[in-house]
């Protein structure tokens, strides 16, 4: 019930950001609108506190920053590489031993390597394992020495032990 | 005379399309499958993210910014999505990387 509410809150406060218009017949009928999702989202049975994390929220803020740091410091290498004359790569395939125990922990280290350019995803497995394909063998060093995983894992935290993996 | 909010928005515009113009290149430059998805995902970031930020400096604080702050919340989560989902195919079908260690590579540039 707390959930649902939760979700409810969310999506009207979503409604009303997208909307921009503020008239009382358009903000009861998007009141109306976000009732029905949340009832829909209810009888389909995903209405729980995966569907929306509020706990990680405020350590995922802290890590957000950090993120889009390294995004931005692999893009103005990969932008080197790419403009230099010899281009300097050297494409690696690599395991890399994931330490985050819930499913949504370990999705947000996989996008988080996918999202920083010149490291991709390629599998996931239920027991963390990833295989990644690296641009070049010092940027998979890098990845391998694992500070990213720490981070993902500091972010996922307490709940570890309320949300187990399921898969 | 154009203010400062202009320049610092021509500056991010004008950056944002530089990476995207790089990463076009280095979809061309780079030598496999893998590889190219690497060089896309530069304009999924770099490119959007800054042509996102100018356009945040031309519209102020308004409905205007939230909205392009969020359209970047859901490209950062829809571009390794489709990055991660084309490289699992082609793995999953066999199509094998090129890989070179780094001696190789230093080897072949002499």
């Amino acid at each position: 019930m707390k959930a649902a509410f939760n979700l409810l809150v969310a999506l009207f406060g979503m409604w009303l950001l997208w909307s921009g218009h503020y008239t009382p017949l358009l903000v009861s009928i998007g009141l109306v609108s976000c009732l029905g999702v949340v009832l829909l989202c209810q009888r389909m049975g995903i209405v729980d506190r995966e569907a929306l994390p509020l706990d990680l929220t405020w350590r995922t803020l802290r890590y957000i920053p950090w993120l889009a740091l390294e995004v931005v410091k692999s893009n103005l290498d990969l932008a080197r590489r790419v403009l230099s004359p010899r281009m300097p790569i050297s494409p690696q395939l690599i395991e890399l031993q994931a330490t985050q125990k819930t499913d949504l922990g370990l999705v947000t280290l996989a996008n988080s390597i996918t999202l920083t350019p010149s490291t991709v995803t390629i599998e996931a497995t239920s027991d963390g394992r990833l295989v990644v394909h690296a641009l070049a063998s010092d940027i998979a060093e890098d990845l391998l020495k694992g500070e990213m995983d720490r981070r993902v894992t500091r972010v996922e935290g307490s709940v570890a032990g309320t949300m187990e993996n399921t898969a | 005379m154009p203010g400062a909010l202009d320049i610092l928005s021509w500056a991010c515009l004008l950056a944002g399309s530089f990476f995207a113009l790089v990463s076009s290149l280095a979809m061309l430059r780079l030598p496999d499958f893998y590889s190219r998805v690497h060089g896309a995902s530069i304009s999924d970031t770099m490119g959007a993210g800054l042509i996102l930020l100018g356009l945040v400096f031309q519209a102020g604080l308004s409905l205007v910014t939230v909205k392009l702050g969020l359209v970047l919340m859901f490209l950062v989560i829809t571009g390794p999505t489709s990055s991660h989902t084309l490289a699992k195919a082609a793995y999953r079908l066999g199509l094998d990387p090129q890989l070179r260690s780094k001696e190789e590579n230093a080897s072949s540039q002499n």
